[in-house]
């Protein structure tokens, strides 16, 4: 087989230069755990320090249901801390400073507005250096205000509907019963959550399909290095087919590639607390990715001349593919032309893989991603036989 | 020193057959029709300059490079690109030394055993005993980075001959060598030949030539324009001496007078003396100096060469060898045989 002992010179050569190592474990792997320290804390709120200041102006009874209906719950269920001051400027000074994430003021008179339907308004000031904390707290604003115009609309509508105008305690007795039926309709969103990765999830296996790229690069550069070392010229004399440096080096490729991905599927589990999913499912996704990812670099490395060369392509295309696929930031949320391109891509296809197998749980939800993805790695690695086959020359 | 030719106690089976050898790279025609052959035990060389063809010759021998014309069979199995166990009879050793830095000099041994088909126990003793043959036994557990020029030129024969070919192919191996690596390359080649090996040897150094080879083919533009054993070749140029004299004084009249000579066939006058072209020097010189002295020249020293491939080559070609030794001729050659062979 002179195919595998051609693998075990090239895999002797990478250990020995670390280069496979550093390419295909502790970068993606350093990466990942940087982004999921850096990104996943904001979508964890468990590791969140959040303070919001609240200052209520109004004392009025729409304002005190906003603060101890709203905003106590929430920071008795320690999602965040509520500092109340008394003054507009105070609040305000403290979210400028940056000594809360953003300042909630309920205005004087906001309880006499809502009751006579004139304009309302709570006010949100953002602590700048932490602009999502900020858009949070309007949110919850948000929401509030969503729910007293729904409250005024319905007592609105009583009021047309009996024709004349009830006195201060029935308004007050008719708004508060409104406010206590429950929301009739709601948007059910379990299933699409559940495909969501989590923040160590998505950078581990982002990282871990973007790296793979550059690791199974090692192979094809393999094949270039022969030729300028002058031992493609030995290797073409011996008794063996030419057919035979190419697997050689295909099966390079294909053991670090897979090496790479089992270290940081099972490094990432332990490590940083990913959540890969099923096995099997993890295991087909992978050999697709690694299929894919030798398929697209061979054939990347077959315009090339130089090993330098090749290596610069490669990187450069390593690295438009994850972007295009979304493993720094999920790149189909921009819709249109850009979300059907990133699905041109092996990476939006594993990432999408992994979401629908841990999403449903079974092994078939990541079919039809790994046929993608296979398909790219044949398309790209037959194109790339047909070119490579002339570059094993002397 | 000159060895003595095997010539006709070894010709009983021929191991290499090259016949009408033809290559172009685009409009320029590389090989023009070469053929030769070499018998079992012989050393062949071929002796031309770079650029001459000589690489393109041996890649074409060896299957590297696809022919356009010809047949090459090495044990009376054809070679081609396409070939696989015929080429185990071929060792190849390269003009670039090509092996891997980042390997020992037994893991590169080890890895070109396992490729030609080589296991076990008798792959690590032959490894062991070429390590010896090529002196590097003390070293075989070092990097090849870490070896000097002439151990990694000896390494680079040595994977060439790992495997007991019946036929070594070395190109040029002695370029860009010290002397002293260069003189035991050349003895490892003549103890290889005395063991029975046939061996194709190309270089553009006379001496190397003279030294190893029992038969020669001078190669200029992709011809071998003569071919024979040392004496033959000789024989083409006639047994005219070249006689080097270093002279003060008239040196343009002693010219004139060593023209009248009868045994002077050419005579030039160069800065420190003259330089002859005589038929039986040896006889001729007491004649030649009492001429040179009568014209007024002081002749201070007398150098008589036999005639050599140098020789004959000048005769053939109307140049030097070393003349047309240009580096940049046989980058041109490897890279045009690249450049043929991805367009082929």
């Amino acid at each position: 087989m002179p195919a595998v002992t051609i693998a075990l010179k090239d895999l002797r050569q990478r250990i020995r230069d670390r280069s496979a190592f550093l390419w295909g474990i502790v970068a993606p792997f350093g990466l990942a755990f940087i982004f999921s320290m850096i990104l996943g804390g904001v979508a964890d709120t468990s590791n969140l320090d959040v303070t919001y200041a609240v200052a209520d102006l109004d004392g009025g009874e729409m304002g005190r249901a906003f603060v101890d209906e709203i905003l106590r719950p929430l920071d008795e269920q320690g999602l965040f801390d509520i500092e109340f001051v008394n003054d507009e400027a105070t609040a305000e000074s403290m979210a400028e400073r940056g000594d809360v994430d953003a300042a909630i003021i309920v205005p004087a008179g906001f309880t006499d507005a809502v009751n006579s339907g004139a304009p309302a308004a709570v006010s949100v000031i953002g602590n700048v250096d932490t602009p999502i904390l900020a858009e949070v707290a309007r949110a919850i604003a948000s929401g509030y205000a969503d729910e007293v115009n729904a409250v005024r609309t319905s007592v609105y509508s009583l009021i047309v509907l009996q024709g004349e105008m009830p006195d201060d305690s029935e308004l007050s007795a008719l708004a508060a019963a409104a406010r206590s039926e429950p929301t009739p309709l709601v948007v059910g969103d379990d299933s699409a959550a559940s495909k969501v990765l989590s923040a160590p999830t998505f950078y581990s296996a982002g990282m871990a399909i973007l790296f793979l790229f550059l690791a199974v690069q090692f192979g094809v550069l393999g094949l270039l290095e022969e030729r300028q070392n002058g031992t493609m010229g030995r290797l073409l004399a011996a008794p063996i087919r030419r057919g035979s440096i190419v697997a050689g080096k295909a099966l390079t490729s294909f053991v670090i590639g897979i090496s790479s991905m089992s270290v940081l599927v099972v490094g990432t589990t332990f490590l940083l607390d990913a959540r890969w999913g099923n096995s099997v499912g993890v295991a087909i996704l992978v050999l697709a990715g690694v299929l894919s990812a030798m398929g697209i670099m061979f054939l990347v490395a077959a315009f090339a001349k130089t090993p330098e060369q090749a290596a610069n392509l490669l990187a450069i295309i390593a690295f438009l593919l994850a972007m295009l696929g979304g493993t720094f930031f999920p790149v189909a949320q921009a819709g249109g032309l850009l979300a059907k391109i990133s699905m041109l891509t092996p990476h939006a296809w594993f990432l999408r893989g992994l979401g629908d197998l841990i999403g449903e749980g079974r092994v078939g939800a990541v079919f039809p991603a790994a046929f993608y993805m296979v398909a790219f790695g044949v398309v790209a690695g037959l194109l790339a036989l047909f070119r490579l086959g002339k570059a094993v020359a002397p | 020193m000159r060895r003595p030719s095997k010539r006709g106690t070894s010709m009983s089976g021929l191991v290499l057959q090259a016949e009408g050898l033809r290559k172009s790279f685009g409009e320029v025609e590389a090989v023009k029709g070469v053929s030769f052959h070499i018998a079992e035990g012989e050393t062949y060389g071929l002796l031309g300059p770079n650029g001459a063809g000589k690489t393109t010759t041996i890649s074409i021998v060896t299957g590297l490079l696809e022919k356009d014309a010809g047949q090459v069979l090495v044990d009376g199995r054809e070679i081609t690109t396409t070939t696989t166990s015929a080429k185990a009879a071929i060792g190849y050793v390269p003009q670039d030394i090509a092996i891997y830095p980042d390997l020992t000099g037994r893991e590169n041994l080890n890895f070109f055993g396992h490729l030609y088909g080589m296991r076990g126990r008798s792959l690590s003793d032959r490894v062991d005993e070429v390590l010896e043959i090529i002196g590097l036994a003390g070293r075989a557990g070092d990097r090849c980075d870490e070896y000097s020029g002439g151990m990694k030129r000896r390494l680079n024969i040595g994977i060439g001959l790992l495997h007991r070919p019946r036929l070594l192919m070395l190109d040029e191996p002695t370029v860009g060598v010290d002397p002293q690596s260069r003189n035991a390359i050349l003895e490892s080649v003549e103890q290889l030949s005395d063991a029975g090996m046939a061996v194709l040897y190309t270089t553009h150094y006379m001496e190397e030539a003279e030294r190893l080879c029992d038969r020669v083919g001078i190669i200029d533009l992709g011809v071998i324009m003569a071919e024979g054993t040392r004496e033959e070749l000789v024989s083409v140029v006639g047994e005219r001496d070249r006689v080097r004299l270093a002279a003060t004084g008239h040196l343009a009249a002693a010219e004139e007078a060593l023209r009248r000579l009868a045994s002077v066939e050419e005579a030039s006058v160069r800065d420190d003396g003259i330089d002859l072209l005589v038929r039986g020097a040896s006889a001729a010189l007491p004649s030649i100096l009492e001429a040179a002295a009568r014209s007024g020249a002081a002749v201070t020293s007398v150098d008589v060469d036999e005639p050599n491939l140098e020789a004959v080559f000048l005769h053939l070609t109307g140049k030097a060898l070393r003349d047309t030794g240009a580096e940049g001729e046989a980058v041109d050659e490897k890279e045009a045989s690249s450049e043929g062979d991805r367009e082929g």
